[in-house]
């Protein structure tokens, strides 16, 4: 099972953390600090394993973001590269050509992707159209009983000025280049 | 622009969000989280009612908050309640905010419960599945407790939807993992098994997990799984790309299901029914060979789901180690992946590779890539896969190639990446040792390896191959003729002159002959590398002065002299100021004849496991070292030297002259003049008698007298090491007769965990006997483990109870730091419970070097140059427990005017610092 998934940028900014097993918080600050460092300092095309106290670990970066998880030891490492490509594949299907800044601004969905995709560190369900279905039938849902319509994201609210942000890249343009995008 | 989110944008949250990360710097985010907190606190607490959005939007802030690494102290009820609005999405964010920020609080866990018992009987599947994501997110005791019975009942009723199922299977996998005892098999289990046979290929997949749990801790009630897992696997592996849709993942066939199968057969052996087997192995066949098959796409994730398959079905078939046919096939398979252009093949091969070579059926098959994984090892650009391919070499050594491995193994070692290198050298002094045939091969690789990487040649490995030397009187003469040459290069590594000195020391004789290495020579080449040395180096060199004047005593004069000097009879150091008086007066003073008995030669060592393959197991975990030294071979550990009178510090004395306690070993007439001339125990130490001033006395140090009264003196030793600790106990009968039913027993309290060695209920008059007793940390503490001891003494029963001096400062590892370092971490441990203040009136002098003994007796490090104030005192440790490691910071300011200190602990752990200022404050 997994034990643990991350999304953090290159810059070593925290996107998502997930734990799969009951772990303190300042253990939970230690882990993502080593991975971080660990991974960020990996050359490009490096094996994408590792191995880590009694964890197998592997990454992927995916445009600015890396993807890392910590496995236990009988997991399967090539699959485990598989997980976390379906879960970018699933990300850009709900969002339509993903980015970072996807996940920063909808943190709360990419959490509920989540869930219905992995569950106490096993796959659920891995079927893309299962998992569309069933974000789709939670939208479907709120419909019934829509909350105050939100004002739409534009640049004309006074605090929200989101242009100012370089350009993002989409993570499927990009999926294994290097070159990705450079934001903060 | 982000792509705007679909349904329920929450406005404010993006705002929020967007503000924060327009701060320029942390101050400025903080700021604006606090502006934030303190909004979201006003309206919460407020007197207008809020509705369920603002609700949700407010709490999906303090989450965003919370995931930024901030802490949240409230918010939980709102969030409580949002769990029962039967609005999706405010549900939804409530139960992502319990999921994400669990709280133990028995009041909410209720409430929570409540929410989740009705979602759960709502019948509504998508709000089912809510919580028993949340149920598997929290995972406590107490949902265990409410739901474990609940959920088997779930995942079996015939009108439960499969998406229902699939979460039930596995939020029952996480209460089982977390709470096996609660989650009780019955009449489920065998429907559970059958799940197998699902249609929804998605109810598999998640069940299978849960199978595959259940059947390893309970094979026997799983045991009919193994055959409806073959016909599954069966079905999918004939199955073509495209006849499983949705679950074809790029051209393969359901790669998760048939990964998941195959690791459920691992929890089994080879099926008994033959129909069964021969279905499987012709499964395990056609994987294989698919593997040669052109592939379906040029995508990465094709290869990756083909070759998971793949080397799930090798793990399978090293598990089975019964089919010579497929292990051959699998080596050869794993051999191609050896040369792959994909790193990571080549990684996991190696990995995969190095279980083949522990079968019997495929040693030889693996052997055959030999120059493959040298090559790896020299020329792979990643470090991790240069790892990978020095374990392999390491597995796939035996008696006809370990001098070539361990060859390529020192050559790379020359070179290799520092963070291997101590692993490296363990290897290497394993093998080394494992196949040395003649040993003067293996003194030579190992005074190799301490040539090519000193600083990685941890002690372990420089007492084993004195060790083996010792006990082997047919290298000695070499050994000493090689040392003696090693130590003739201009600049030698510290740990080459640790060898040197006690080799000679020991075995200089065997070459003296020669005038060349007469023993002046020998003794000015060894004193010319002493003045470079350290302090434990330098003890050990005076030891082997002392051994030479007993075996040359031509040298006695030299040696007196260098003795007698100021440098050595006034050294700073006590350890060797102490050494140098000792030594001189005993050579001054003791006859020849015991001189020669004091001075002896080490007795061989027992028969025990390699200190360096513990030290090697205890590096990788249990099960990584798949080479076990052979019978015979294994020799004693220089720790635990049968003498008694080695300590695991540094200095680790040569003679024992510091033990307080007699050492039972050899010669008890050496022994007992030792104790008498030179013990450490004055008289000040041997009067103690009240234990509980005894108990502190042990605070900064590890040896002495514990008790004694008028029948019993208890003397201890002690060495710790990580969490671990081991205490040598030694009962001296004072008395001329005889102890009966002498019996000793510890408690421990719950933080501890000890094992005691039990005694003869025996001890004669006059007579002393030790005891061992092993002692573990697993959490911090505060009581210390009780002994007791009881016997009779004529008629009379002695009842003795006495704390062992066991406190928490014994499982520091000091920690060496900069300043900047130091104070950066000193801030960042700022909360008020992290810190212990005790301001005291001094009861002892306030000696400087005294301080630092004792300072650096608590186990910390002492760190220079860190406090601005030279009088004061930092110091750095790390307390290491089983359950964590907790880190300590330590400021002791003396005022030598008013007589005071003022002590201040911080560490990462309240408990902690309170109690080890506590027990310091009672060391000045």
């Amino acid at each position: 099972m997994l034990r643990f998934l991350l999304l953090f940028s290159r810059q070593g900014k925290l996107r998502l953390q997930k734990w799969f097993t009951p772990v303190t918080e300042r253990e939970k600050k230690k882990v993502i600090r080593e991975m971080t460092l660990m991974v960020l300092a990996r050359p490009p095309r490096s094996c994408n394993f590792l191995h880590w106290r009694d964890l197998k670990i592997v990454y992927k970066r995916y445009a600015s973001l890396y993807f890392c998880c910590g496995l236990e030891d009988q997991d399967n490492e090539l699959l485990t590269l598989e997980v976390l490509h379906r879960y970018v594949e699933l990300l850009d299907k709900y969002f339509g050509n993903v980015c970072e800044l996807d996940i920063i601004f909808n943190f709360e969905k990419a959490y509920f992707i989540l869930d219905e995709f992995l569950m106490g560190g096993e796959i659920l369900e891995t079927s893309k159209t299962a998992v569309g279905i069933a974000m789709e039938e939670a939208e479907t849902l709120q419909e019934v009983t829509p909350p105050p319509p939100p004002p739409p994201l534009t640049h004309t609210h006074g605090h929200l000025s989101l242009t100012h942000l370089p350009k993002y890249v989409n993570m499927f343009s990009v999926l294994f280049t290097d070159n990705g995008g450079v934001y903060e | 622009m982000p792509a705007v989110s679909k349904g329920d944008g929450m406005r404010g949250l993006a705002v929020f969000i967007s503000d924060i990360r327009n701060c320029k710097s942390k101050e400025a985010e903080i700021k604006r989280i606090n502006k934030e907190l303190a909004n979201i606190r006003s309206k919460f607490k407020g007197d207008k009612a809020l509705d369920g959005y603002s609700k949700k939007k407010y709490v999906c802030k303090l989450l965003f908050i919370f995931l930024l690494g901030h802490d949240i102290d409230f918010g939980h009820m709102e969030a409580v309640n949002l769990l029962s609005s039967n609005k999706y999405t405010e549900k939804q964010i409530g139960y992502l905010f319990i999921s994400v920020l669990v709280n133990s609080n028995s009041e909410l866990i209720r409430l929570i419960n409540n929410a989740i018992k009705n979602d759960l009987s709502s019948r509504n599947p998508t709000f089912m599945c809510l919580a028993l994501h949340c149920i598997a997110n929290v995972g406590s005791r107490e949902m265990a407790e409410a739901f474990a019975g609940e959920i088997p009942r779930i995942l079996v009723a015939g009108d439960t939807m499969d998406s229902v199922k699939q979460s039930a299977a596995l939020c029952l996998l996480r209460l089982y993992k977390a709470s096996p005892d609660l989650v009780l098999m019955g009449e489920w289990t065998s429907r559970v098994v059958h799940l197998l046979n699902d249609q929804h290929m998605g109810v598999v997949t998640a069940a299978i997990s849960l199978i595959t749990c259940l059947s390893s801790k309970n094979p026997d009630e799983f045991k009919t799984c193994v055959s409806l897992a073959v016909s599954r696997l069966s079905r999918i592996v004939s199955s073509a790309s495209t006849d499983l849709q949705d679950y074809t993942y790029y051209f393969v066939p359901a790669p998760w299901l048939s990964c998941k199968l195959l690791r459920l057969l691992q929890c089994y052996p080879p099926p008994e029914d033959g129909a069964v087997k021969g279905r499987l192995v012709e499964c395990l066949e056609t994987i294989l060979n698919k593997a040669q098959e052109p592939p379906k796409s040029k995508k990465v994730q094709h290869s990756n789901a083909k070759n998971a398959i793949l080397f799930e079905a090798i793990s399978l078939i090293i598990h089975y180690d019964s089919e010579p046919n497929l292990l051959v096939r699998a080596c050869n398979q794993l051999g191609q992946f050896l040369q792959h252009r994909e790193t990571n093949l080549r990684y996991l091969a190696l990995e995969s590779m190095c279980t083949l070579a522990s079968s019997e059926f495929s040693h030889e098959a693996v052997k055959t890539h030999i120059e493959t994984v040298i090559n790896a090892l020299k020329t792979e650009r990643d470090v991790s896969v240069r790892q990978r391919a020095a374990d392999l070499l390491y597995a796939m050594c035996d008696r006809s190639n370990a001098k070539q491995i361990v060859a390529e193994m020192l050559s790379y070692l020359e070179t290799a990446d520092y963070s291997i290198r101590e692993e490296m050298v363990l290897k290497v002094a394993i093998l080394a040792e494992k196949y040395a045939v003649d040993y003067s091969w293996y003194v030579d690789t190992i005074l190799n390896l301490i040539r090519i990487a000193g600083d990685y040649v941890s002690e372990e490995v420089w007492y084993r191959v004195i060790q083996i030397v010792i006990n082997r009187d047919d290298v000695q003469g070499y050994a000493a003729k090689t040392v003696f040459e090693a130590l003739q290069a201009p600049a030698c590594h510290e740990n080459m002159v640790k060898v040197g000195g006690y080799i000679l020391g020991e075995f200089g004789n065997l070459i003296a002959g020669d005038p060349r290495s007469s023993p002046l020579v020998q003794f000015n080449l060894l004193h010319s590398k002493f003045h470079l040395c350290s302090v434990p180096t330098r003890a050990l060199l005076l030891s082997a002065y002392i051994k030479f004047i007993n075996l040359f005593p031509e040298t006695k004069a030299t040696i007196q002299e260098v003795l007698r000097s100021d440098s050595q009879i006034r050294n700073s150091d006590v350890e060797l100021q102490q050494r140098a008086v000792e030594y001189l007066k005993l050579s001054s003073i003791a006859s020849t004849d015991v001189l020669a008995t004091v001075l002896e030669e080490m007795p061989p060592f027992p028969e025990r496991e390699s200190s360096i393959l513990a030290k090697l197991k205890k590096k990788k975990g249990p099960g990584a070292v798949s080479v076990e030294l052979e019978d015979g071979k294994e020799r004693g550990d220089y720790l635990s030297h049968s003498n008694g009178s080695s300590t695991p510090s540094p200095s680790a004395d040569l003679l024992g002259l510091r033990s307080t306690a007699p050492a039972s070993g050899a010669t008890p007439s050496a022994g007992s003049l030792l104790v008498d001339v030179f013990s450490e125990a004055g008289p000040s130490a041997t009067s103690a008698g009240v234990n509980d001033d005894g108990f502190l006395r042990f605070v900064c140090k590890n040896n002495g007298v514990l008790f004694e009264n008028q029948l019993l003196q208890i003397g201890i030793k002690s060495e710790y090491r990580q969490n671990l600790g081991r205490m040598y106990l030694f009962y001296g009968n004072k008395t001329s007769v005889q102890f009966v039913s002498f019996n000793t027993t510890v408690s421990c309290p719950g933080e501890l965990q000890s094992h005691i060695l039990q005694l003869e209920p025996l001890v004669e008059g006059g007579a002393q006997v030790q005891q061992v007793i092993n002692i573990e940390c697993l959490t911090d503490f505060i009581d210390a483990p009780l002994l007791n001891i009881k016997f009779r003494y004529g008629g009379a029963l002695q009842n003795i109870s006495l704390k062992l001096p066991v406190t928490i400062n014994k499982f520091f590892q000091p920690t060496e730091m900069a300043a900047a370092d130091f104070f950066q971490r000193w801030k960042q441990l700022s909360q008020p419970q992290q810190e212990a203040q005790k301001i005291f009136k001094a009861s002892h002098g306030m000696d400087t070097e005294v301080l630092k003994a004792k300072l650096l007796g608590l186990g910390t490090a002492l760190l220079e140059n860190v406090d601005p104030n030279p009088e004061n005192y930092v110091c750095a440790g790390v307390i290491q427990t089983k359950a964590q490691q907790v880190g300590c910071l330590l400021r002791l300011e003396p005022n030598a005017q008013a007589q005071m200190y003022r002590l201040t602990l911080r560490s990462s752990k309240d408990t902690v610092s309170q109690r080890v200022c506590d027990l310091l404050a009672e060391q000045f």
